[in-house]
């Protein structure tokens, strides 16, 4: 991406090389793990089929697995026609067992180079920017990381990709001059999750892959998956309360996981209490930390500085309680509560707990009416 | 052992302010900074240097006011300097920048050849994390990003294992050297410097590297005229219409305010109100 310190270059019309024209189309890189699609795969697949009808071109999925994933390959193929792609191109080899950067760079530029789109969209997830960044560089193209707003100019048909820079304070458009595809990462969490379509299809091209297990240098010697069971899966939670330096002192965060408890909700936390230790560093919200999409987030004793809110401001309801009625957090939070944490989030706790007790002991029609 | 990590100079982000009138970046007296997140690529290049011996060399690309920042790096412990700069270099993008930072590290190499290439997660100016990635295409060294922990190296054996942050997972990895590695937050504490290396550092020389010092040899490919994209447009995110509704009772207790707020979230947000009911 351009320095956004670099003057800002009105955007002449871009005239493209008559080489750089046949590039058509739009591409959504499939992740999957452990034999699921990520998610983040189908939020950019709602986003690229806007941009693809905005083009009238196809939508296309990119699948890459090992051939031992087989029929599971295939079923990844599935879910990316039910959330919108017409087509997709799959790839298995024995050497893309497992992510590794060299083939699957390969593989992904080959495809590039046979099928030529004109966009290609990755998640910004630890593959993804692996993936994207060693792709651009070997296609001498222009990829814009983290974008948080994906656009077509009417009038030259490139791709306009928006992103946070200097931590969030001020956004960029960036455009991709005479290069092709024009390449983007975005975050998880970011744009919405579109409505899948049971049973829609779509076709499959396959493409092979010329790279033998003796070719490539790095070797994967072992797989330690998270646990599950505490690995907090932030992003995708629905209730979230967070907790900042405002609490005042580690024992106070067990205000937070209270009323989260009683929420049934994740507990999320700012950087600074993070970093002094008080909650493990995958609970970070914010731009160095995760961006989440709750229903419902309740931040307490946070200021709501621009590089916590650009991590949160996507949730539907945002409830702040701080005790200076001029945080700024309050600026941007549906619900504010001037207060102590130290009392507010008891009394919360408690009204939480006798509302959910009541509401469970209601019969369900009585509930509905 | 011989690294050679990639520093950049950036503003210091958290304290950069917009104008509240005129919606424009209040640059004046903002801090520069070395990216926070090539210190624990540096740490982890002293670590190896002081386990191993050999050296560390610090590369930046910037002008030369980001002398400073090697400076910094040189008095935490790095053992040479190398500033790339000239105005040709101006508006890169990282496509750019990864071509020019390829090509002096190539010539570092023909002093002393480099066993490892270090580089931050990501800068928080540009935040793309893909300068790394484009170093180690543009040299052919094999790329570990996101390394949380360098298990072992075997400089006889020219390999290296590393453990790799990856997605549902932790990665063990091993591969030849040379390699480049991106260098995960967190996974070390940066030392303090020494006192010699404070004083030596005031009086080292940071040698300045102009386009053709680096080895460039296409001037196409640096600067504005090698980066294929640009920024057309800057502007501050649009605030929310309406800020927070503020739940306030005259004398009233935490209690009576917890239950206000439970009223209007039911009454303005139904979704919220039915993720609650089915957690009852
Ligand atoms: C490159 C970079 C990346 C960053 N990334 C992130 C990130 O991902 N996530 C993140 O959160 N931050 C991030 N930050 C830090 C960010 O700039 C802020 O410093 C941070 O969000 C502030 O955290 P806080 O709101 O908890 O603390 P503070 O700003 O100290 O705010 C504490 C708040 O609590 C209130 N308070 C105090 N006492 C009480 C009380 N008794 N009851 C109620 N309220 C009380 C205060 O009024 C204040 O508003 C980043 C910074 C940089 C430079
Ligand atoms: N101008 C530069 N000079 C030296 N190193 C850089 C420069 N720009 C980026 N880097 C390195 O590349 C990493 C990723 O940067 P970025 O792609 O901008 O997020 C940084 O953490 C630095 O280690």
């Amino acid at each position: 991406m351009s320095e956004p310190t670099a003057p800002v270059k009105k955007k002449r019309k871009v005239v493209l090389d008559q080489r750089l024209q046949a590039y058509r189309g739009v591409w959504v890189y499939i992740e999957h793990e452990r034999g699921r699609v990520h998610p983040v795969s189908l939020e950019l697949l709602g986003e690229g089929r806007k941009l693809a009808d905005t083009l009238g071109v196809e939508l296309a999925g990119v699948v890459m697995a090992g051939v031992d994933a087989g029929a599971e390959a295939r079923g990844y193929c599935q879910t990316a026609f039910e959330y919108g792609a017409d087509l997709c191109y799959l790839m298995q080899s024995d050497v893309l067992g497992e992510y590794r950067n060299e083939p699957y760079t390969q593989g992904l530029t080959d495809l590039v180079n046979a099928y030529q789109p004109e966009i290609l969209l990755l998640g910004a997830t630890t593959l993804g920017r692996d993936l994207a960044g060693s792709v651009a560089t070997t296609l001498n193209t222009g990829l814009t990381a983290d974008c948080t707003e994906l656009a077509i100019d009417p009038d030259d048909r490139s791709l306009l990709s928006t992103r946070p820079t200097f931590g969030g304070s001020l956004l960029c458009t960036i455009v991709t001059l005479n290069y092709r595809p024009q390449m983007a990462t975005v975050r998880p969490r970011v744009m919405a999750m579109p409505e899948s379509q049971p049973g829609r299809t779509g076709r499959i091209v396959e493409h092979g892959l010329l790279l033998a297990e003796a070719d490539i240098v790095t070797k994967v010697l072992e797989f330690i998956a998270d646990d599950r069971r505490d690995t907090p899966q932030l992003p995708f939670a629905d209730i979230i309360v967070a907790g900042g330096r405002g609490l005042g002192k580690p024992e106070n965060f067990q205000l937070i996981r209270d009323l989260a408890k009683v929420l049934g909700a994740e507990v999320g936390a700012s950087r600074p209490v993070v970093q002094a230790g008080w909650v493990e560093a995958d609970r970070q919200v914010g731009q160095s930390g995760k961006t989440v999409r709750p229903k419902l987030y309740i931040a307490a004793g946070i200021s709501g500085a621009i590089q916590h809110r650009v991590g949160m401001e996507g949730a539907d309801c945002i409830v702040a309680i701080n005790n200076d009625p001029d945080a700024p957090i309050f600026e941007f939070a549906h619900f504010g509560i001037v207060g102590d944490v130290a009392t507010i989030l008891p009394a919360l706790t408690e009204a939480f707990w006798v509302k959910l007790k009541r509401q469970a002991s209601l019969p369900p029609q009585e509930e509905a009416a | 052992m011989h690294s050679v990590v990639c520093i950049k100079q950036v503003p210091d982000s958290a304290q950069i302010r917009v104008h509240p009138v005129t919606n424009t970046i209040m640059r004046q007296g903002v801090p520069a900074i070395v990216n926070p997140y090539d210190l624990f690529a540096l740490e982890e290049a002293l670590r190896l240097r002081d386990q191993l011996g050999g050296r560390v060399t610090v590369i930046s690309m910037g002008p030369t006011q980001a002398e400073v920042a090697l400076r910094k790096a040189l008095s935490l412990g790095a053992d040479d300097a190398i500033l790339v700069t000239d105005k040709a270099f101006a508006g890169a993008d990282t496509l750019a920048t990864s071509y020019a930072l390829a090509a002096a590290i190539r010539q570092i190499g023909k002093e002393l050849p480099v066993d490892l290439v270090f580089t931050g997660k990501q800068t928080i100016d540009g935040d793309t994390a893909q300068v790394g990635p484009g170093i180690a295409r543009r040299m052919g060294l094999q790329l570990l990003t996101y390394v949380s922990r360098i298990v072992e190296v075997a400089p006889e054996r020219r390999e290296i294992v590393v453990e790799r942050r990856a997605e549902g997972g932790v990665q063990v990895l091993q591969t030849r050297l040379p390699c480049l590695i991106t260098m995960l937050e967190d996974s070390n504490r940066m030392r303090f410097g020494s006192l010699p290396d404070a004083l030596r550092a005031a009086r080292q020389e940071v040698r300045h590297w102009d386009k053709t010092a680096a080895g460039i040899e296409d001037v196409t490919k640096i600067g504005l005229k090698g980066s294929p994209t640009i920024v057309s447009k800057v502007f501050t995110p649009s605030p929310r219409a309406e800020k927070a509704e503020m739940i306030a009772i005259e004398d009233g207790s935490p209690a009576d305010l917890a239950a206000a707020l439970l009223g209007r979230i039911a009454a303005r947000f139904p979704g919220v109100e039915k993720e609650l009911a089915q957690r009852a």
